[in-house]
């Protein structure tokens, strides 16, 4: 029983893959821009929930206070913001011309 | 000196009228016209008769030289630009002035050029009033007065030449004056280059005399044949440049072989044929050979040939005139006829006697001419004399002028012809050789048929039985005054002109050679001239005292000459009706057939040099050159041309498979082509699909991931 209430930094670890893969799916399968774009969002997270555990996980062992996997985290939080409004922007500009969201009527960039 | 200072004028006076009448005549009235133009000339006669008589009296104080003066270079000048080479050895430039020059010999053509051109501009008023193109025949007359009077007062070759083809450009102009005849133009074309064969030669002729004088003008060229003594080749070089200056004068003056336009310029209207064709321009060979004398005299062979080519053609154009039926084609053939005796004076080195005979010759010869044309007049354009006959009483005063002029060119004493003809005759009889006793022969013989066709065309004309068509002879009508007037003029002129050369051996003192001594003396007497004592000369002459029986025995003969003449034509033609019977025609058929067309000397012309008719059917002449020409641009010319084209085709061809082939084939295309297929299989990987490339990009990841863990 003990061993169910003690959260480990290996729990972190596997929700994280568990985002990240549910991201990756989700990024592979869907044919809606706006969902792939969130899909993209899980990505993201799935990395920082990783980041945060790594860091925990280092100052654990090391007895340090050193904040670096929180602070990189922040960051790819502000970029990913930064990354859903470009995207979007793109997204409407793509439809006005387009009128579908569909990400596989998208196939002009090739040969 | 007003009139001797200001001789430029003389020329400018016409050349004005002409320019006025061919820029603004279409507009003016034919009463302007004729003050214009008639007056134009008659300033320039009066002119002339002031300038003669002032350098009659200026020459007494000069020793007898020439009036020169030099208004400006025109050719050539002082810079030093084409200087050539003269023969021995010297540097000369080669230049003409704008230059004038008055002597004896340019003041006797001055007076009777402007005096004859004078009358025929009165008689034109007349004889042109109801003609289209007033303005324009006025026009080209005083155009041609300019270029005469050019070609007289010229002091120098060039400025002479430029007279030269003026006259001959206004010659051609005159003849095709009714430009819609087709023989008109015809004639006219044949006018201008038939001249143009004869100023080939003059051209030559003039750049010998540059060459071996280093000048063109008359003084330098009179200087550089006074000057003595000439190396044999020197001589050689001047016969030929003479022989060539002949060659223009033969066809100016219309002498053998090259007489053949004269006839045919008949087309043009009658005054014209009288000013150019009778009195004046055809002259200007003479004029020409006379001018250049002292050159003709170092040359004999060329003398020679001036003499035998003169002698044949009086009588070949006399015997031609025996039979011809177109009144001004009579005259026509006699013009070249007594230009053929004058060359023979020139030939026989009495060039005093040529020019003498010019003088008169203008006088009756222009007198025929403008009778003629009153003639034809009265007769409604009838020019046939077989359809005349019994002018007499009709229309008189051309009848007794005209009688005066034929008087004159048959020689009989004392009409004017008789004094020229009988001195040059008697020049050639006296001339050493027996040869010229042949010349005499022809030149006496041309006398007896001068006199028959002349009173042949007389009886024919205003005696014998009238032949024309009623409605002809109800209009027959005498000339207007403007036309009479002349021919009363010329009339005086025929009777009179002649006693200016009144000989030694009939007691005168033949003023007209004693006026031209300084231009024709050489040796001892041009010394004596130079020198202002033709004095002593004319007293030396005259003690000679050189008549003898023979002289009046020769004078005698070719009065009975042109005696027999006149009875001849008399006998046949006194009472000519309608379908009358040609003597020469009864005698001999054959020569007659021969003589009516003209010894067939145009058909010969036209298959040997114009080449309107072929030779079993090969062309020659220059029609025949035209033709060969013709085939050799068309085969040989274009041949080649097209042959390089389809050198250059066909290489381009080439070229072009070339590049097309290899080129853009190989070089270009063939790596396009190779690359392509090679990319061909990435292709396949690029669907343009986002989550494609991320798929690849995952399973790449994954791959790595994989790699890295397990290896």
């Amino acid at each position: 029983m003990e061993a169910m209430l003690h959260i480990t930094t290996l729990h972190y670890l596997v929700l994280g893959a568990a985002l990240f893969l549910l991201g990756v799916i989700g990024v592979l399968t869907r044919r809606n821009v706006v969902i792939v774009l969130m899909s993209i969002e899980l990505i993201l997270n799935a990395v920082n929930l990783n980041l945060v555990a790594f860091s925990r996980y280092w100052q654990g062992i090391h007895g340090s206070t050193a904040l670096h996997g929180q602070v990189f985290a922040i960051f790819i939080i502000t970029d990913a913001a930064a990354e859903a409004a470009v995207g979007l922007g793109i997204l409407i500009a793509f439809f006005r011309n387009k009128e579908t969201v569909n990400v596989d009527e998208v196939n002009l960039l090739k040969w | 000196m007003l009139f001797l200072d200001h001789i430029w004028i003389i020329p400018l006076l016409p050349a004005f009228g002409g320019a006025g009448m061919l820029f603004f005549g279409r507009k003016l009235q034919k009463a302007t016209v004729n003050v214009v133009c008639v007056g134009m000339v008659g300033l320039a006669f009066i002119m002339a008769c002031g300038s003669v008589l002032q350098y009659t009296a200026w020459a007494e104080t000069h020793s007898h030289q020439p009036y020169q003066t030099i208004l400006y270079t025109w050719l050539g000048g002082d810079t030093g630009h084409l200087i050539y080479p003269t023969h021995d050895g010297a540097q000369a430039p080669f230049q003409a002035d704008a230059g004038l020059l008055l002597d004896p010999l340019s003041s006797i053509w001055l007076l009777f050029v402007t005096g004859v051109g004078m009358l025929i501009h009165i008689y034109s008023i007349g004889y042109m009033a109801h003609e289209g193109g007033y303005y324009r025949f006025f026009g080209y007359l005083n155009l041609f007065m300019f270029s005469m009077l050019t070609l007289i007062l010229a002091n120098n070759y060039v400025l002479l030449f430029v007279g030269w083809e003026g006259v001959g450009l206004c010659s051609y102009l005159l003849i095709g004056f009714y430009f819609h005849r087709k023989s008109a133009s015809d004639a006219a074309n044949k006018a201008f280059i038939v001249n143009r064969i004869g100023d080939s030669g003059f051209i030559l002729g003039m750049f010998f005399i540059a060459w071996l004088c280093g000048s063109l003008r008359f003084v330098d060229v009179n200087a550089f044949a006074h000057l003595g003594t000439h190396s044999p080749e020197t001589l050689k070089y001047i016969t030929a440049a003479t022989l060539l200056l002949f060659v223009g004068a033969c066809g100016k003056s219309a002498q053998l072989p090259l007489y053949v336009w004269l006839p045919d310029a008949m087309e043009g209207p009658t005054p014209v044929s009288a000013l150019i064709h009778a009195a004046t321009m055809v002259t200007a060979g003479v004029y020409m050979v006379a001018r250049s004398n002292a050159l003709f005299v170092l040359a004999p062979t060329s003398m020679k040939t001036v003499a035998i080519v003169g002698a044949l053609t009086a009588i070949f154009a006399a015997s031609i005139g025996l039979v011809q039926n177109d009144i001004k084609r009579v005259l026509a053939y006699s013009t070249v006829s007594q230009l053929g005796y004058m060359f023979l004076a020139l030939g026989v080195g009495a060039f005093a006697a040529g020019v003498f005979h010019v003088f008169t010759h203008a006088f009756f010869k222009a007198l025929l001419f403008l009778g003629a044309g009153s003639v034809i007049h009265a007769m409604s354009g009838e020019q046939d004399m077989r359809n005349m006959g019994a002018l007499e009483k009709r229309i008189p005063v051309t009848y007794w002028t005209m009688l005066i002029a034929t008087l004159a060119i048959s020689g009989i004493p004392p009409f004017a012809g008789f004094f020229s003809k009988d001195e040059i005759l008697w020049q050639t009889w006296t001339s050493e050789g027996d040869a010229y006793r042949i010349l005499w022969v022809i030149g006496y013989v041309t006398a007896l048929m001068t006199a028959f066709y002349m009173f042949r065309l007389v009886y024919l004309t205003f005696y014998s039985k009238p032949r024309m068509s009623r409605e002809v002879e109800h209009h027959i009508h005498e000339s207007p005054k403007s036309m009479i007037v002349p021919l009363v003029i010329l009339a005086v002129m025929s009777l009179f002109a002649g006693f200016l050369g009144w000989p030694r051996s009939l007691g005168g003192s033949d003023h007209f050679a004693r006026f031209l001594d300084p231009v024709f003396a050489r040796g001892e007497a041009r010394t004596l001239i130079e020198e202002g004592k033709a004095g002593q000369l004319v007293a030396a002459e005259k003690e000679e005292e050189h008549t003898s029986p023979t002289e009046y025995l020769l004078m005698v003969l070719s009065v009975a000459a042109a005696g027999v003449g006149w009875y001849m034509a008399k006998r046949s033609y006194a009472h000519a009706h309608t379908g009358y019977s040609e003597p020469i025609k009864a005698a001999s058929p054959a020569t007659y057939k021969i003589l009516l067309n003209k010894y067939y000397v145009d058909e010969g012309y036209d298959y040997l040099f114009t080449g309107r008719r072929k030779i079993d059917g090969v062309r020659l002449g220059a029609m025949g050159l035209g033709e060969a020409s013709s085939w050799f641009d068309a085969n040989v010319v274009d041949g080649a041309v097209n042959g390089a084209g389809w050198i250059t085709r066909t290489t381009a061809r080439l070229s072009s498979w070339w590049d097309k082939w290899i080129i853009d084939g190989i070089g270009v295309n063939g790596p396009a082509i190779l690359a392509r297929m090679l990319s061909y299989p990435a292709r396949l990987f690029e669907l343009g699909l986002v989550q494609w490339y991320a798929l690849v990009m995952t399973v790449g990841l994954v791959g790595f991931v994989f790699y890295y863990v397990y290896h």
